[in-house]
């Protein structure tokens, strides 16, 4: 157990020194959408009977929640693996269960104080309501570790930063801003539609707004069953590299 | 007596290339123990199978009756290692790093320890200094003292003196000595051939995966009389 705390705890010292590059920045990127879109779009859009803006602030929450528990367990063993100090967690007695356990967990809370970051920063814009506290918290939890949990796939696959790089941008990316942060997927032809039912962050972004709103594409409860699926998948996939040692141990 | 080391018939393939080609051999418990071989001879793909980093295709490796894959959570227990190469974590000073890695091995409240350490290795006065911002041989040192911080019965130093100065590495085979002293298994691979000859009490040849020479250090210098342990290093690999 002292040795999965001290892991998260070091997991956590590793993104909280840097926090202005690692909490700020982020914030600031979420701000600078929200003040764009916002601006251009408030006036002519509304969705679900909310206008533009509050309907965009709970989406750019959860694309910065998931897109940063990707970042803080993917960089951490890439980088990591690329100094050769990866070896300081794979010497010690340290079961891999609780390896996945606290990267994940590091990840998540990256990906939460991120996220209320966001909100803090972007909830003075409008008037924000929340009608389900517990839908909001259940799916920032399940998405941030569903993204910790494919940061690490991604990190231990990576052997170069530029590999890492091609992960996020060609699959991450896309992935979260074609989930409906920035749209309902109602307003997208028949065709797209149906192809943003494949998209599992579809779901996050959808299940988490409706904690916001009350209102949502589909059922949170749907939304509930594929992000669980999604995330039993994923870790069942990590837990089994760690296990094998896949580009870990040799 | 239980062998602090005891390797059988261990074999290990990267691709085609066979880095180790049935290795065995025992190490007993208190022992000074020298694995010298040329580069590529097999001693870090050894000592990696050993702390498990790398996982052999055959044989079997125990760190004080414990095997190193099946009951791997005991057996890295009793095991520090040094790496070879000059390894460190950015963000973190060398206090803050010895902490982190004593809770590694499920060690809290480690400071009493923690300071004996730095001041054995010279270090007390880095100890709130930034990684980063130590020479190669502070960094070699910090190396040394994360592999003691859980007070391993068996000390593996892979290279621990290469790029450190004079005065560094006699202070670290005095520290190592006593530990040596105190029952504390130590296995050593090194270039500089001189200090295996003083340091060891037994030492292993390797070439190509293979164990060639395995002794004492007085027998194999008894064997080559006048010679010193380099050249009974050269004959032993060119036979």
């Amino acid at each position: 157990m002292i040795g999965f705390l001290t892991l998260l705890e070091k997991e956590f010292l590793r993104f909280w020194k840097v926090a202005f590059q690692t909490v700020a920045a982020p914030v600031l990127t979420a701000l600078l959408y929200l003040l764009i879109f916002g601006h251009v779009l408030d006036d002519h859009v509304q969705v679900h009977g909310v206008g533009y803006t509050s309907f965009l602030i709970p989406g750019l929450v959860m694309m910065q929640v998931l897109q940063n528990a990707f970042a803080n367990s993917s960089s951490s063993l890439i980088q990591a693996k690329i100094t050769g100090s990866i070896v300081f967690v794979l010497l010690p007695p340290i079961p891999y269960s609780a390896f996945f356990a606290a990267y994940v967990l590091a990840a998540v809370l990256r990906g939460l104080m991120v996220g209320l970051g966001v909100l803090l920063a972007t909830v003075w814009f409008v008037d924000l309501k929340v009608v389900s506290p517990v839908w909001i918290l259940v799916f920032s939890l399940l998405g941030g570790g569903l993204f910790g949990a494919l940061g690490m796939i991604a990190g231990i696959w990576s052997e170069k930063f530029d590999q890492l790089a091609s992960f996020q941008n060609f699959l991450i990316m896309p992935l979260t801003m074609l989930s409906g942060v920035f749209y309902s997927i109602y307003t997208l032809p028949a065709f797209w539609q149906g192809v943003s039912h494949y998209n599992p962050v579809f779901y996050m972004i959808d299940g988490f707004r409706y904690g916001f709103f009350g209102v949502s594409d589909v059922a949170p409860e749907q939304s509930l069953m594929v992000v669980v699926a999604c995330f039993a998948v994923v870790s069942w996939g990590t837990l089994n590299l760690l296990k094998r040692g896949w580009k870990l141990r040799a | 007596m239980l062998a602090a080391v005891s390797i059988v018939d261990v074999v290990k393939h990267f691709g085609s290339l066979q880095a180790l080609a049935g290795v065995s051999l025992d190490i007993g418990q208190g022992e000074f123990f020298g694995l010298l071989g040329p580069n590529g001879a097999g001693k870090t793909t050894l000592i990696s199978s050993l702390a498990g980093l790398v996982r052999p295709d055959s044989g079997t490796i125990r760190v004080m009756g414990h095997d190193v894959i099946r009951d791997f959570r005991e057996a890295r227990r009793l095991l520090g290692v040094v790496p070879q190469e000059l390894v460190f974590d950015p963000f973190f000073n060398v206090r803050e790093t010895l902490r982190i890695q004593s809770g590694y091995f499920g060690i809290r409240k480690n400071d009493d320890w923690i300071d004996e350490i730095l001041a054995n290795l010279d270090l007390t006065s880095k100890a709130d200094v930034n990684m980063r911002r130590l020479s190669g041989g502070m960094k070699r040192r910090v190396l040394v003292a994360q592999a003691l911080v859980h007070k391993p019965p068996v000390i593996v130093l892979d290279e621990p003196t290469a790029g450190v100065d004079v005065e560094l590495r006699q202070g670290l085979w005095q520290f190592i000595r006593r530990l040596n002293g105190e029952g504390h298994t130590i296995i050593l691979t090194t270039h500089y051939l001189e200090e295996a000859e003083a340091l060891c009490n037994r030492i292993a040849l390797m070439k190509q995966g293979r164990v060639v020479a395995l002794d004492t250090t007085a027998n194999l210098m008894a064997a080559h009389p006048g010679a010193s342990l380099e050249e009974v290093f050269v004959r032993t690999l060119q036979s």
